[in-house]
């Protein structure tokens, strides 16, 4: 990466803060003191400052919803973050718009969020990453069941989208095998869903496969 | 760009076979199964069966509060537990709108710079042996012995170490930490050179690793893989330069990078990425801060709701941790982006065409723990 692109990255995960001035704090002094004071904490408590989800209108987004229009709902930054929330239909045009134009080439990952109560029911959330201008993006399509795969569009959301679907149930229309990966085959359930419980299994599967009453 | 498609492992033609490999082989470094569809001796299809390990790493996260949860990541990729660790903390902190001190920052990077090469030297020694070259073992697990006494000295654990709390560290370094590790860093250059001897231009290492389970820069991009498996492929990419985090902006050094895409590259970035995590930590070691170890962070963790994905550039790849919070003890969601999982679905692009025999030299190069696939 060249210098210019680093300088170019618009929100380090850490803020490039200066030293505190413990360092050069005389320790010395504080020696001789009988009972050593306990060192004051290098921060104020968490909750000065509480991070809140902010909205996000960066050239980006303003790109996306000129392309995609309806189909880009909120846009915000939380903990510095950038996500934009996508209509699970247009999921597929929009990544594919990104990786091509925008150049967010790698997808780290993709997972879910099961909201339960909520419907639709389940986000699936996609990081995206782009080398060429050293920034993260999150998608989150809304999804109830079903939502379309971008298999085509990053090679890695093979595995990704069959863990999802394994753990969550998503179906990811248009996998080329989507299969359990993590779980045996004829289990039943999935376990990452919140209604379902942590000591829940399958406990026909435990019976005929492992020959005992029970795992736990 | 094009991409093979999968192969059948079911549908056989008249001269393929199918032969399984795994899951209790030794060289698939723990319990991988591997179909592989052969025509004679060589690989035409592959599939990996995963999930033998699995144990619900992320269901039992989001039924623990966020503290508990510290000694279960230790157990993802558990020849790397401290880069596990560091990942977790900081993107819990993240979550608090909080940040370790300096202190604790520069002792992190030393631990985790000093896991990295445990990690790479374990890697290196199975590796090796998988090959066919038996000695580099035993040089290896030597030099690793040291780095884990080192832990032990600090945390009192040598493996699944827990070595960093939420908000920064618990334990002071020890009496002496500085000399041991300096003494550590000042042998180790010759001992990789030692290593090298052994295999650099060995010419059965050579003929063995040279043009295997080759990836170009743009099927490792579409593949997702990250760390040395990435930067072997000539991506000049690091996690630690893109997104510095911990103390890694205060010191200078390079990220190595192949040009081939195969295993002799990843052998070679990940031998200079051990020099370059000495040179790291000989830098660090001269400059650790005084002050506190710990950020004042409350004895109850309730993180505002909202949610964070931070990632780290751990041993094997990109070591991510998204975690969603809704204000309560617990996480709501809690994901780790395992790197070994994801590199490993690059195993199929990588084994078509080869041989059998070369099948574990790239299970090895890709360097996988299946504690950390399966979670």
């Amino acid at each position: 990466m060249t210098d210019d692109e680093k300088k170019e990255q618009p929100s380090p995960e850490k803020p490039a803060e200066a030293l505190p001035d413990e360092e050069k704090r005389p320790v010395e002094a504080a020696k001789p003191a009988a009972p050593a004071p306990k060192p004051a904490a290098a921060k104020p408590p968490a909750k000065a400052a509480p991070p809140k989800p902010e909205p996000l209108d960066n050239e980006l987004v303003r790109r996306l919803r000129a392309r995609f229009g309806e189909a880009i709902g909120d846009a915000t930054t939380d903990r510095k973050q950038a996500i934009v929330v996508v209509a699970s239909e247009r999921l597929l045009e929009t990544c594919q718009y990104l990786r091509d134009e925008e150049k967010f080439n790698l997808l780290t990952d993709l997972t879910a969020v099961d909201w339960y109560d909520r419907r639709p029911r389940f986000d699936v959330i996609l990081n995206l990453y782009s080398f060429q201008h050293n920034q993260r993006l999150r998608l989150k399509a809304p999804v109830d069941d079903t939502c379309p795969s971008v298999t085509s569009v990053w090679g890695t959301a093979n595995w990704l989208e069959r863990e999802c679907f394994d753990m969550f149930g998503i179906r990811f229309a248009g996998h080329p095998d989507l299969k359990r990966i993590l779980m045996p085959d004829e289990w039943r359930g999935h376990p990452l869903r919140k209604d379902y419980d942590i000591l829940k299994q399958d406990t026909d599967w435990v019976r005929e496969n492992l020959g005992i009453e029970s795992g736990q | 760009m094009e991409r093979t498609p999968g192969v059948s492992t079911t549908v056989l033609g008249a001269d393929e076979i199918i032969l399984n490999m795994g899951p209790q082989h030794p060289s698939t470094h723990g319990v991988l199964r591997v179909k592989l569809k052969l025509d004679g001796e060589k690989v035409i299809g592959s599939e990996c069966i995963i999930g033998y390990l699995h144990r619900g790493v992320e269901k039992i996260g989001e039924n623990r509060i966020y503290a508990q949860f510290a000694p279960y990541v230790d157990r993802t990729d558990y020849v790397a537990a401290v880069s596990n660790g560091l990942g977790y903390c900081q993107a819990v902190e993240m979550l608090l709108g909080t940040e370790a001190p300096p202190r604790a920052a520069w002792v992190r990077t030393i631990l985790t710079e000093l896991q990295r090469i445990a990690s790479h030297l374990l890697w290196l020694g199975t590796h090796a042996l998988d090959i066919g070259a038996i000695t580099p073992l035993f040089y290896t697990f030597r030099e690793r012995e040291e780095i884990l006494k080192i832990f032990e000295k600090y945390c009192g654990a040598r493996l699944t170490t827990h070595a960093f709390r939420i908000g920064g560290l618990l334990y002071e370094t020890y009496d002496g930490f500085e000399e041991d590790v300096k003494r550590f860093c000042q042998d180790l250059d010759k001992k990789i050179a030692e290593y090298e001897d052994l295999l650099t231009e060995n010419r059965i290492w050579v003929e063995r690793t040279r043009n295997i389970g080759v990836l170009s820069a743009e099927e490792a991009i579409d593949l997702g893989v990250t760390g040395p498996v990435l930067r072997a492929s000539g991506v000049k990419w690091d996690i630690r330069k893109a997104f510095p985090y911990a103390a890694y902006d205060k010191f200078e050094f390079e990220i190595p990078t192949g040009r081939n895409g195969d295993t002799y590259d990843r052998y070679l970035v990940r031998m200079e990425e051990m020099r370059q995590s000495r040179r790291i930590i000989l830098q660090a070691i001269e400059s650790i801060p005084e002050g506190p170890i710990m950020a004042r962070i409350g004895k109850v963790l309730k993180p505002p709701p909202g949610e964070v994905y931070h990632s780290i550039e751990a041993p094997k790849g990109e070591l991510g941790y998204y975690i969603v919070s809704d204000g309560s003890v617990q996480p709501y969601r809690l994901r780790i982006r395992p790197p070994s999982f994801i590199n490993l679905e690059a195993f199929d692009k990588m084994v078509r065409g080869h041989l059998v025999a070369d099948v574990v030299a790239i299970i090895g190069t890709l360097d996988i723990v299946l504690g950390e696939v399966d979670r």
